[in-house]
């Protein structure tokens, strides 16, 4: 099977790259969306908490799915750096998973639990939001610093941490844009206005320092003609932050026009600065230490793996694509009936 | 303490922790397929109401599963990594299944099927019904193959210390996953038997008359006196096949200590593994025999042939594996006599209202019995699979990553602490569900639902 692709000891690690890599992009947009919603709650009253949850109400869920897929296929195709990295992270990997806890049951006990307790849930959805924010972007900024536990290293994944949680908010802001109107709306443009900077300075840290922790990085960005060929990545982003900026500044337009300009446009810069990211920790998994070639599961388990993904992927991208389309519009109350 | 016992206590609260929740959403899904097409069916009102209140236990149950579930993903790599560099090419695709076809397949349709009902056409509500609970069973089909393997591993050879799988039929198939597996579905319909019985008759003592709680009431007791026997049988065919291979694991469950003819079926007894005996033993004669064997003067092995030479364990440890079957087997054995008992009370009293209080006091009682023999399963299979974790193959000290003793203690008891906490909260949201709906009786019986309709609904769900 596949044999016009060559040797599958090749080809396999490097479709499995681009399948995690692809449920890590997705994840990061769809549960950062919902994260973001969750940092959000202690600046709405109310009656706009129980309509932000249900904007994401039925999509969480299946949004948190592909943090499993990601880490599933980190786990069978590349067991060894699963296991490197995750040792390695324990600590903020423990944080994340508190956070993905208490925010996950929160959803429900919040809405069945006596209403005595609703505030103690809701307070739960949002530190549980925010723990999760703070570990993920903690861990992602360990790992361009090379998984190394040094007071540098840490103090750069903190502030990755809070720029990460700042760009969940951001794509949350946008979300709310989307799926609102009235004066959640209005607020949610302010609460973009507000996080734009944050972004900026996240995309700007690890643009910036990738490069400086390693020259095979530096190298791979900065020679002739890669610098040519690379450009469009930064001018892309450039391009979007204005976009956004211009599309925050006018506020929301009659007839809601455009309100789905803030949230394409941030999918497109955090699309754009994974895209970067994978260009340069390639070809390792666990940064200068071990490629997905010396890490790889065996061939033929792979296979029957992908064997599985070409007829599952389509099946599930489009039945996930037929929740979106029966929930679309603006979000009104969650009823069971 | 150090690394090894403590990451076995936390895993074991992480997965004891998680089990409760998908064998009370692999069975409830169907029941609550069965709810939404009998209502479909008849446009009785009666199942609707029983749909919509099983679907909020199913809601919350599900996401506490969930967090639940993708904990365990994460300490396969935090604290056991040499799980998955011995026997990941096993492992890994058949966990990927689980993930490609069943768990996006669930979170998807469980959107639908729970905020759907008004926004799609009721065929596509009950089909989402259905794929959530074919997702469930799915779910449960792959991760009992693997654990299945990991008890009884075949299709596989060594290369270099690493197993590589030579026979994919055979690692699916392999031979103790058919009585697993009908033994944790069959454990998750029951559990969800009692539930629904116990729930439906703490509501009835509470005062509920409505005609749902009367229908789900003998849903349950129906239910659970159809699948308890077959249970029964399921679980004495897992115990045969088990004997077959992994002896060891009977003879600890048996209290079994040398290998002879006529062992007696030990009813109770502490055993004792520095002496290597039983103190205040109670038994059967030739008990034991006749059951393993289907002849008093079979010979059932005992625990003494898994030492070696050099004084190495190589059987379980003795007391937690003894007391974890018979917990279970008790449970098992309550769970006829009430199941039955009821049966027969509202037979011969005729009608829901002429019976005994005690029927439904008892059956209040029992509401999470299912949990209790579920646990006790497990526990009982569990451990009796060590010292090994991949049976024969690897053993579960090979495993262990090496953290720092203190980082696994202190995370263990956070997650101890939160699990309580969320235990303690599932149960008194359950018990408010319960006394809400009580409390509602009758208010929402005499509209009609209308799919497409969004806005004629009165009472919301939350």
């Amino acid at each position: 099977m596949l044999d016009f692709l060559g040797d599958p000891a090749v080809w396999l690690p490097i479709a499995f790259a681009v399948l995690m890599g692809g449920s890590i992009l997705i994840y990061v947009i769809l549960d950062g969306f919902d994260l973001g919603v969750g940092l959000l709650f202690p600046f709405a009253d109310a009656g706009e908490r129980d309509r932000m949850v249900a904007s994401i109400g039925p999509f969480w869920d299946a949004n948190e799915t592909w943090l499993v897929l990601a880490i599933g296929i980190l786990l069978v195709a590349f067991p060894v750096a699963h296991g490197v990295i995750l040792t390695a992270l324990y600590l903020p990997v423990f944080v994340m998973l508190i956070g993905l806890i208490l925010r996950g049951v929160a959803f429900e006990f919040r809405a069945k639990a006596r209403i005595e307790q609703r505030p103690l849930w809701n307070a739960a959805f949002c530190w549980g939001s925010l723990m999760t924010s703070l570990s993920q972007g903690f861990m992602l900024g360990l790992y361009i610093m090379g998984l190394n536990w040094d007071f540098p290293s840490v103090v750069f994944a903190l502030l990755t941490g809070l720029c990460l949680t700042g760009a969940y908010a951001f794509i949350g802001a946008g979300w709310l844009i989307l799926k609102t109107d009235g004066p959640l709306q209005e607020k949610a443009v302010n609460w973009a206005r507000r996080g734009l900077p944050w972004v900026l300075v996240g995309l700007g840290a690890v643009s910036v320092a990738t490069p400086f922790v390693s020259p095979r990085i530096f190298d791979k960005w900065f020679s002739f003609p890669e610098v040519m060929l690379l450009a469009p990545l930064p001018l892309g982003s450039l391009l979007l932050i204005i976009v956004l900026y211009l599309s925050l500044r006018a506020g929301p337009h009659r007839n809601d026009a455009w309100s789905w300009v803030p949230f394409a446009a941030t999918m497109g810069l955090f699309a754009l600065g994974f895209f970067g990211m994978a260009y340069s920790f390639y070809p390792y998994v666990v940064p200068e230490a071990l490629t997905i070639y010396e890490s790889a599961s065996a061939p033929e388990s792979l296979m029957i793996i992908l064997f599985g993904v070409m007829f599952v992927l389509p099946a599930i991208i489009g039945y996930t694509a037929l929740s979106y389309y029966v929930f679309r519009g603006k979000a009104t109350e969650l009823r069971y009936d | 303490m150090d690394e090894l016992i403590l990451s076995r206590i936390q895993f074991a609260a992480n997965i004891s922790f998680h089990i409760l929740f998908p064998t009370i959403t692999i069975a409830l899904g169907w029941v609550l397929l069965f709810f939404k097409v009998r209502f479909s069916a008849t446009g009785d009102m009666r199942w609707m109401e029983a749909y919509r209140f099983w679907v909020k236990v199913f809601a919350l149950s599900f996401a506490m599963g969930v967090v639940s579930g993708i904990t365990m993903s994460f300490q396969f790599g935090t604290n056991w990594p040499g799980f998955m560099e011995k026997v990941g090419n096993i492992a890994g695709p058949l966990l990927a299944y689980e993930v490609m076809t069943a768990f996006f397949l669930e979170a998807v349709f469980l959107g639908i099927m729970l905020f759907g009902f008004s926004k799609v056409p009721s065929w596509l509500h009950t089909l989402a019904t259905f794929l959530v609970a074919f997702g469930t069973t799915m779910s449960a089909f792959w991760i009992l193959v693997l654990n299945s393997w990991m008890h009884t591993p075949v299709g596989f050879e060594l290369r270099d210390g690493i197993v590589h799988a030579t026979d994919w039929f055979a690692i699916i198939f392999n031979p103790s996953m058919p009585y697993r597996l009908a033994h944790m579905l069959l454990a998750s319909g029951l559990t969800v038997a009692f539930l629904i019985a116990g729930l439906s008759a703490f509501r009835w003592l509470l005062g509920d008359r409505c005609d749902s709680v009367r229908l789900t009431l003998r849903t349950g007791v129906v239910l659970g006196a159809l699948l308890i026997p077959v249970q029964i049988l399921a679980g004495d065919l897992h115990g045969l096949n088990t004997l077959e291979h992994q002896p060891q694991k009977v003879a600890a469950m048996e209290g079994n200590w040398e290998t002879r003819g006529n062992v007696p079926l030990v009813l109770f007894a502490i055993p004792d593994e520095d002496a290597r005996t039983n103190h205040f033993e109670l038994s059967i004669p030739s008990g034991a025999s006749l059951i393993l064997t289907h002849d008093p003067d079979g010979v059932v092995p005992g625990l003494n042939d898994f030492v070696l030479a050099d004084g190495t364990v190589m059987h379980p440890p003795v007391n937690p594996v003894f007391w974890s079957f018979r917990v279970m087997v008790g449970v098992g054995m309550l769970m006829l006599v009430v199941s039955w008992g009821s049966l027969f009370a509202m037979r011969r009293a005729g009608s829901l209202d002429n019976t005994n209080p005690w029927v439904f006091r008892i059956l209040a009682g029992m509401a999470f019995s299912g949990w209790v023999a579920t646990l006790a399963g497990w526990y009982t299979t569990e451990i009796g699979r060590q010292p090994w974790l991949v049976n024969g193959v690897l053993t579960t000290a090979e495993a262990v990553a090496e953290v720092p003793p203190a980082m696994v203690g202190t995370t263990l008891v956070v997650y101890l602490v939160v699990y309580g906490v969320l235990m303690l909260a599932y149960i008194a949201t359950l018990t408010h569900l319960a006394r809400k709906a009580a409390k509602a009786d009758d208010t929402d019986t005499d509209e009609t639902p209308r799919s497409g309709a969004a806005s004629v609904r009165l009472v919301p769900a939350e």
